[in-house]
Order: structure tokens, then C-alpha cells, then sequence
């Protein structure tokens, strides 16, 4: 009860920040420099042409009347039609959002599994060679830019080995997608009983997942590693110890959960960054994500799919920012009062 | 006492490796403890008494390790045994209760589960009968409602009661030894002694040994049979409780006990020999107009702190809780050379009533004149701007975390200067913190340096010199010597009592320590749950107490054998 209460409070309370992304979001695409009409009627275009185009996309009314135009087909669930695509924007973004959804879980996943471990053990060993290790990894992986590690992993696995599929998109030309559930062709080829095509996403995944992965290293690792320093010195950590309890113990159930909170809130940080901005790594493998829509929609000063875009990411960005508070919550007692 | 010793220690020497090479903590320790003993370690911060207990319970930082000598627990060669065996023993054969309950418990597990925990650990419980077990336990250290508190969380319980829990903890698998290590520093007396006095008799029920660690002679004399006073790192003097207070042979034993704040003593008593000044002590001046007026004063704090705008429109239950009342309708008057003690047990509204006169903290009724000025009626927000702000100032509980760090000692000192003070020119404001510095006797070599290049004491310095920098009409200290040890306390009180007659300036002194404020104050105000519970001379309330509450507070200071 009181968590519902409190979650519905945060919902609310994100609505000023909502109203504040759509006005600057309509702004910001309106004092772009580049002429849409101009854009879509063509390079050869007359500029009674031009005009034309621009009478019939509504953009030589006033910014108050386009802004009101907007504002009214987004209250019924209408984002607009993006002119590159000739789809609505809604449309797209349910087919993009998924993929990137499901490449960005997979690939914090991964990398999850592989920097949490190191972080307790290079905080654990401080100074021995694992926290050597630690850091020569996470400064390796987050110095290389992620389309060269695309690339490299490319030209390894893919050209020389053989072992990966062609890095052209979420499934292999041979294969139909699994029919729409989740979005995410793993689990929805999984629910369809599809285990040839869930074998052929997974392997599509894998490169640009580790990719990804690789990137994030950094941050989770030096964060659970930090994090984990200063909890291990703390008083209650001596208490423990002084009570025989056995290194598990201590490290995982006293030391670590404490330690969670910062790396929750780095994992919230990493993912929502990941999600929009890992164009390069979806441009490297083809990936038809969100990123690279809203990125190509830009360059052709195409205006519905920016801002349906930005919004979409606002509103991800505050419903993870309430899955890390519900999560603090179950973490943290002392956060569950004070909320 | 039996023939054979539980606990052996010869020999015993502890580096720790720094930058500058191994320094040694300690320096060829030799103790024995035998059954149902109860020693006393007594010394000041870096004698190495703790360091030495850790050492038993081989629980020494990274850095530390034990360089020389040996020691044996019952048969057992600790300094040769292996980390699986020293897992064994701790908690089981040998346990520990620590300084700061609340940060010694894990702040995210409930209490119940951390003792079950330990219970489980030694196989001293079942999955099956472990709760049970740790509700026994909750009892024996006579927490109410432990069924309850089973559930409960170290942030939802008070010190006293965290101190209970780690007694538990540590009793838990019925250790034979017990090390106590300042078991109950920054507790209120009150809570003081029903914290000893419960370790004592649980202890004596089980028949353990037990080494009490601390800082206070008093204490360890009171509750101890034999004590050990150690000086930076080596073992000074070894006696019984009773002959130690009696007679103390070394030296340095002499200049602890007599920087003891105890009863019938005056601050000058406290310094040893070498300090005492040939000058005479300033004569009080008695008491001019009156400085400071408290009428009525009332703090309420809303019931849940940062509730937001939507929060508040959200719930229902608004109405239902009362705001907490830090202070209720307080009155005093402090006139001009006069020091009024503020005496209470934590939560009783000292410190908040401190803060509503430094004009840091707006109080919710009432009126506070200062110098004919209702200051009271100035925002607290806006009182860094008030002409008055340089005539109240204020020296902090913690002497290094109310200096920035960043600083140095001539600009923490000088902080005052430049945002209030009438002094300009780099050259002119240097000399006033020589002068300043001179003046509560901080050479003016260490102007320059940093608060963690300084010693405990000399940071006292540093923050009372930056109180007194813009000569206040009154300064406001709040336990300035709560962190320090008592050989230091005794130099620093000392300091303020001639301070205050040289400069001609008032004192309200907060403290829980009521022999501390009797040597400094001439007025004592008690109080409790916001109010004030009894009020008057220093002397008569020392002396001849007529509130129960004061009987208990002072009787619950130890009391050494004398």
C-alpha cells in the first residue's frame, strides 16, 4: 500500500519535468537550422514547390498553432508521421524501441556479470593483482570506442572465424521474426517455441551485445569497487568479522548489499545512456534501433520522430529512475521510511 | 582468580607499515588474564590499547601486523593460528563490543537476523530454533519487547538499545572472554552505567573474562579488578583497581587521573605540576547586566521531515501526527562574564536550544533577546548579515570535522575576519592570528599547516581561536572537549576559563559531563525532554541535587573506589 502511494507520488511528480520535455523537445527541432520543406520537396524543387510542401506539413502557420497542433494529437496518442519513413512515429518506435531495449539489457547484463565479481574481488584484494587487473580492464574498455571493439569483433569473429552471423541487423535475412509479444525476439521466439530462431537472435546478439558490454565495464566495475572499499572499512563489517562470521558472509551479505545503492544508481545511469545513445554500435551491426532512427530523423530535419524520440526517452528515463527508487527501497529499510 | 590464565600475552610488538617505513603501535606488551578476571586497559588516543586487543582477536588493518611475541588463549597460540581457526574462535571463544553501537551494527539487516547470524555461524542454533534463540538472547540483555525488536533495524532503535544488541551479539555463543573496547564513549551516563552494569553481571553470571578498554581511569577503576595503563604503546603501570586509584606509582598514571574531571576539584587542578602556572587564577568578576534573555522559548520539529509539497496533498493521515517538541517553553538569562551550563542526556533539547541562541535554527515561539535586541525576531537565514552575527559565536563538538580541511590553521582562523571582521589587508589580518593564535597558545609555527598535520588539542585551539577572532560578547560551546582526551581537556578547559576573564565574554557550555561543568560554569541549567528540570548554582546542584533527575544523572557517574 504505502509503496503504491509512494510510486504513484513519483509519477506525479514527474509530470512538470514531462510538460517541460515536450515544449523544449517542440522548440528545440523548431530553431534547428535546416528546412524541412525544403528537405522533402526535393533538391529540384521550385519554391512554389517548396511552399507547397510546406502548406500541406503545417509549418507555415504560426509556432503557437503548430505547437497547439502538436500538443492535441499527442493528448490522443499521436505522435505524428515521420516523412522519412512515411510511418507514424508511434509505429516506429514500438518496432525500434524493443531492439534497442533488447540489445542494451543484454549487453548490461553481460557486462554486469563480469565487472560486479571484479569489483568485490579487486576491493576484497586491494592492491593485489586482480585489482590490477581490474583496472587495466575497465580503463581498456572504456578508452577503445565502441565501433573499433565493434569492428575488431567484427573482422575476428565474423570474417576470420566465421563464427559469428553476418552483423546485419536482429535476425538473419532466412528467418521471420517470432509474432509480436514483448518486442524482444528472445523471449518472444521463446513463447512461440521457436528454438531455431531463438538460437539465431542469440548469436545475432552477441557481438554487438559484448560490445556494448565492454563499454559499460568501466563504470560498474570501478563503482562496485569503490563502493565496496568504503563499506569494508565501515564499523559493522569489524563487528561481523569479530563474530567469526565467514568471509562469504561478511562479503556478500553485509559488505555487498551496502555496497548496492551506488551501483544501482550507476547501473540506471549506464543503461538509460546505452539506450539512446549507442548509435555507433547499432551503425556498426546494422541494428535498426531507436538511436539511429532518431539520429538519421535529425540529420533530414524530419521533426515527429526527434520528438517522439526525446519523449519516449524521458518518459524510460523516469519510470527507470522509479524502478531504481522502488529498488533502493528493497535495499535500503532507512529509504523505505523516509520516502 | 585460578592458577592457570586464560589469556596470555608476552612480548608482544605491533607495526604498521606507512609510507615512512613500520612504526611500531606497540612496544613489548606483557598481560596475563585469567579466568573471570576483569582487567582494565587504560590510555589516551594512540597508547595502543586498542591496537593490542585486536591483536588478540587477530583483527588487526591490512597494515598492521604483529612483529615480535606471543600470544596464547587458553592452550591456543593466536599469533600461529589460521584464519580458519581465528574464524572459529571469534565470536565463540573470544568476542568484542565496540565503540559507537549504531555504526558497529550491519544498517541494513534486521537486529534479529544478525545475531541469528552469529548464533548459526557457531552452530549454536538451527535454522529451526534460531529465532527463538536470538529473542532469549534479546532478553537476557533486557530489551523490551524482543519479539519485536527482533524486526527491528539499528536506525529504529536508540544507542543504548544498539549497545544492547551488540552485547548480544557478542554473548551470543558464550565466549570465555569478552574485550570491551570504549564500550560506552559517547553514551549519556545514565546509559553509561546501565550499559556496565549490565556487562558486568552477565559477564559474572558466565563466568568470562573480560578486558575493558577506555579512556576513563574512573570507569575502568570502577568496574575493573586490575588495570593496565599504557603510554604510547608501552605498558606503564600494572596494579589493582583499588591500589591504582590509591597510589598510582608512574608518572603518567599521576597526570591521568589528575586531568579526571571528578568531584571537590577546581580546573586548575587538573593540570599536572609542569603546567601549573606561578600566576594567580583570574578572579571571577561577578556578574554584569544581562546579556542574553530566553523567554518562552519552543522548537517543534514537524513529524516527518522533508514531506513535500505532493506528499502533503497525498495523504490523508496528515492530522494524525504531532510535531516532535525538541524544546518546550524554555526561559533563562545569561548576563555579561558569566558562563551557564546547559546539562542534559541526548535528545533532552540542548543542542537545538544552543543552535536557537546562535540564531542557526528559528524557533518556533518565543523570544530571545540579545543585547537589547530581539534576535529571536531575525531570520535565521538572514543572520549571517546581522550586525549581531560577530557578537555569538560558537566552538564545535568535533574539533577536526568543524575545520575545513582544506584550510589552513591561520585561514580557518581568519574565516571570521574576512566575511565579518573590520581588519583588511593580508598583513594586517596575519598579525590578528598570530595575536589570535598567542592567545589560546597555539604556536604561531603551526599557523601554516593543515587540520590533519594538527593534534586533536591543537585543532581545539584552532576553533576557539576562530570563535573569538571578532571578540564575541558570547560564545556558545557545545562539549568542545567531548573528543578529546582528558589530558588535553584539562589544558583546553583551562584555556577557556582564562580566555573568558581576559576577554570579558559569556559562555553558554552544553555538555552531558556534569564535573566539567561545574569546574567552568558558575550556573548550571538541567534539563530533560525539553524543559528544565532544575536550575542554579553549580555548587548547590553538584552538591546538594533536588530533582530526582539530577540525583540519577549524577549517581550515575562512576565512582572509582576511593
Amino acid at each position: 500500500m504505502n509503496l503504491i502511494l509512494q510510486i504513484a507520488k513519483r509519477i506525479l511528480s514527474a509530470i512538470p519535468s514531462l510538460i517541460g520535455v515536450v515544449i523544449v523537445t517542440f522548440l528545440l527541432t523548431r530553431v534547428l537550422p535546416g528546412d524541412t520543406a525544403a528537405y522533402f520537396a526535393g533538391p529540384a524543387a521550385t519554391p512554389t514547390a517548396i511552399e507547397e510542401v510546406r502548406k500541406k506539413l503545417g509549418l507555415d502557420k504560426p509556432l503557437g498553432a503548430q505547437f497547439v497542433a502538436y500538443v492535441e494529437a499527442l493528448a490522443h496518442g499521436d505522435l505524428g508521421n515521420s516523412l522519412t519513413t512515411g510511418q507514424p512515429v508511434t509505429q516506429d518506435l514500438a518496432a525500434r524501441l524493443p531492439a534497442s531495449a533488447e540489445l542494451t539489457l543484454i549487453g548490461l547484463i553481460a557486462s554486469m556479470l563480469i565487472s560486479i565479481p571484479l569489483g568485490i574481488l579487486a576491493a576484497v584484494k586491494q592492491g593485489s593483482l586482480i585489482d590490477h587487473a581490474c583496472r587495466l580492464i575497465a580503463t581498456a574498455g572504456v578508452s577503445l570506442p565502441v565501433f573499433f571493439t565493434g569492428l575488431l569483433l567484427v573482422y575476428v569473429f565474423y570474417y576470420l572465424l566465421g563464427w559469428a552471423p553476418a552483423p546485419l541487423g536482429r535476425l538473419d535475412v532466412f528467418y521471420s521474426p517470432p509474432p509480436t509479444v514483448t518486442g524482444f525476439y528472445l523471449i518472444d521466439s521463446l513463447l512461440a517455441g521457436d528454438l531455431e530462431t531463438f538460437r539465431a537472435t542469440a548469436a545475432q546478439l552477441a557481438l554487438p551485445a559484448i560490445t556494448l558490454g565492454l563499454f559499460a565495464l568501466a563504470p560498474i566495475a570501478r563503482i562496485t569497487r569503490a563502493s565496496m572499499l568504503s563499506v569494508l572499512a565501515a564499523d559493522f563489517i569489524r563487528t561481523a568479522r569479530a563474530s567469526g562470521l565467514s568471509a562469504r558472509t561478511v562479503i556478500i551479505t553485509y559488505a555487498f548489499r551496502n555496497a548496492m545503492l551506488p551501483v544501482v544508481t550507476t547501473l540506471g545511469m549506464v543503461f538509460s545512456f546505452l539506450l539512446g545513445a549507442n548509435v555507433l554500435v547499432e551503425k556498426v551491426f546494422a541494428w535498426p534501433g531507436a538511436g539511429s532512427y532518431a539520429v538519421e530523423a535529425l540529420i533530414a530535419s524530419d521533426y515527429a520522430p526527434v520528438q517522439g524520440f526525446v519523449l519516449a526517452m524521458a518518459v524510460l528515463y523516469i519510470l527507470l529512475n522509479l524502478l531504481i527508487d522502488v529498488a533502493y527501497g528493497f535495499i535500503d529499510p532507512r529509504v523505505r521510511l523516509e520516502g | 582468580m585460578t592458577h592457570h590464565p586464560l589469556l596470555t600475552v608476552s612480548d608482544l610488538t605491533i607495526e604498521f607499515a606507512t609510507r615512512r617505513g613500520p612504526v611500531r603501535a606497540v612496544e613489548k606488551i606483557d598481560l596475563t588474564l585469567g579466568k573471570g578476571e576483569t582487567l582494565g586497559i587504560v590510555g589516551e588516543s594512540g597508547s595502543g590499547k586498542s591496537v593490542t586487543s585486536y591483536a588478540v582477536m587477530r583483527l588487526l588493518d591490512r597494515a598492521g601486523r604483529i612483529a615480535q611475541g606471543h600470544i596464547s588463549f587458553s592452550g591456543i597460540s593466536i599469533d600461529q593460528a589460521s584464519e580458519a581457526q581465528m574464524q572459529d574462535l571469534r565470536g565463540r571463544e573470544i568476542s568484542m563490543i565496540f565503540q559507537n553501537p549504531r555504526a558497529a551494527l550491519n544498517p541494513i539487516r534486521k537486529v534479529g537476523h544478525q545475531i541469528e547470524d552469529v548464533l548459526l555461524r557457531h552452530v549454536q542454533a538451527t535454522h529451526a530454533n534460531a529465532k527463538q534463540k536470538a529473542i532469549d538472547i534479546l532478553t537476557q540483555v533486557r530489551i523490551a519487547r524482543p519479539e519485536e525488536r527482533y524486526h527491528a533495524y539499528p536506525f529504529q532503535l536508540s544507542g543504548g538499545m544498539c549497545q544492547r544488541i551488540v552485547i548480544a551479539l557478542a554473548l551470543a555463543c558464550q565466549p570465555q572472554l569478552l574485550i570491551a573496547d570504549e564500550p560506552t564513549t559517547g553514551l549519556d551516563v545514565t546509559t553509561q552505567k546501565a550499559m556496565m552494569d549490565l556487562i558486568v553481571e552477565l559477564t559474572r553470571e558466565r563466568h568470562m573474562s573480560t578486558i575493558l578498554i577506555t579512556h576513563d581511569l574512573g570507569l575502568a577503576a570502577t568496574y575493573c579488578d586490575r588495570i593496565i595503563v599504557m603510554e604510547k604503546g608501552t605498558l606503564v603501570e600494572q596494579a589493582s583497581a583499588a591500589a591504582i586509584f590509591k597510589s598510582p606509582g608512574h608518572a603518567y598514571t599521576k597526570k591521568l587521573m589528575r586531568a579526571t574531571p571528578r568531584s571537590g576539584i577546581g580546573l586548575r587542578d587538573l593540570l599536572p605540576d609542569d603546567l601549573q602556572t606561578g600566576a594567580q587564577p583570574v578572579p571571577r568578576k561577578p556578574p554584569g547586566v544581562v546579556l542574553l534573555d530566553v523567554e518562552n522559548l519552543v522548537k517543534d520539529y514537524p513529524p516527518t521531515h522533508g514531506a513535500s509539497l505532493m506528499s502533503r496533498l497525498l495523504r490523508q493521515d496528515a492530522g494524525a501526527d504531532k510535531p516532535f517538541r525538541a524544546v518546550d517553553g524554555l526561559s533563562f538569562q545569561i548576563k555579561a562574564g558569566e558562563s551557564l551550563g546547559l546539562v542534559g542526556e541526548s535528545g533532552c533539547g540542548k543542542s537545538t536550544t544552543s543552535m536557537m541562541v546562535m540564531r542557526l535554527l528559528d524557533p518556533t515561539s518565543g523570544r530571545i533577546t540579545f543585547l537589547g535586541q530581539d534576535t529571536g525576531a531575525i531570520p535565521a537565514a538572514h543572520f549571517a548579515r546581522s550586525p549581531f552575527r560577530s557578537r555569538i559565536q560558537m566552538v564545535f563538538q568535533d574539533p577536526t570535522d568543524s575545520l575545513n580541511p582544506r584550510f589552513t590553521a591561520e585561514r580557518s582562523i581568519a574565516d571570521p575576519i574576512y566575511r565579518l571582521g573590520s581588519i583588511k589587508g593580508s598583513d594586517a589580518i596575519r598579525h590578528r592570528c598570530e595575536e589570535l593564535a598567542t592567545l589560546v597558545g597555539l604556536p604561531v609555527a603551526l599557523l601554516d599547516r593543515f587540520p590533519h598535520q594538527l593534534s586533536g588539542g591543537q585543532k581545539a585551539r584552532v576553533g576557539i581561536a576562530r570563535a573569538i577572532a571578532l571578540d564575541p560578547a558570547l560564545v556558545i560551546l557545545d562539549e568542545p572537549t567531548a573528543a578529546l582526551d582528558v589530558s588535553v581537556q584539562a589544558v583546553v578547559l583551562n584555556l577557556l576559563e582564562e580566555l573568558k576573564a581576559r576577554l570579558g565574554m559569556s559562555y553558554l557550555f552544553v555538555s552531558h559531563d556534569l564535573h566539567v561543568v561545574r569546574m567552568l560554569c558558575e550556573r548550571v541549567i538541567v534539563m530533560r525532554a525539553g524543559r528544565i528540570v532544575e536550575q542554579g548554582s553549580a555548587e548547590t546542584i553538584i552538591e546538594a541535587p533536588q530533582a530526582d533527575y539530577t540525583r540519577e544523572l549524577i549517581a550515575a557517574l562512576p565512582h572509582p573506589p576511593v
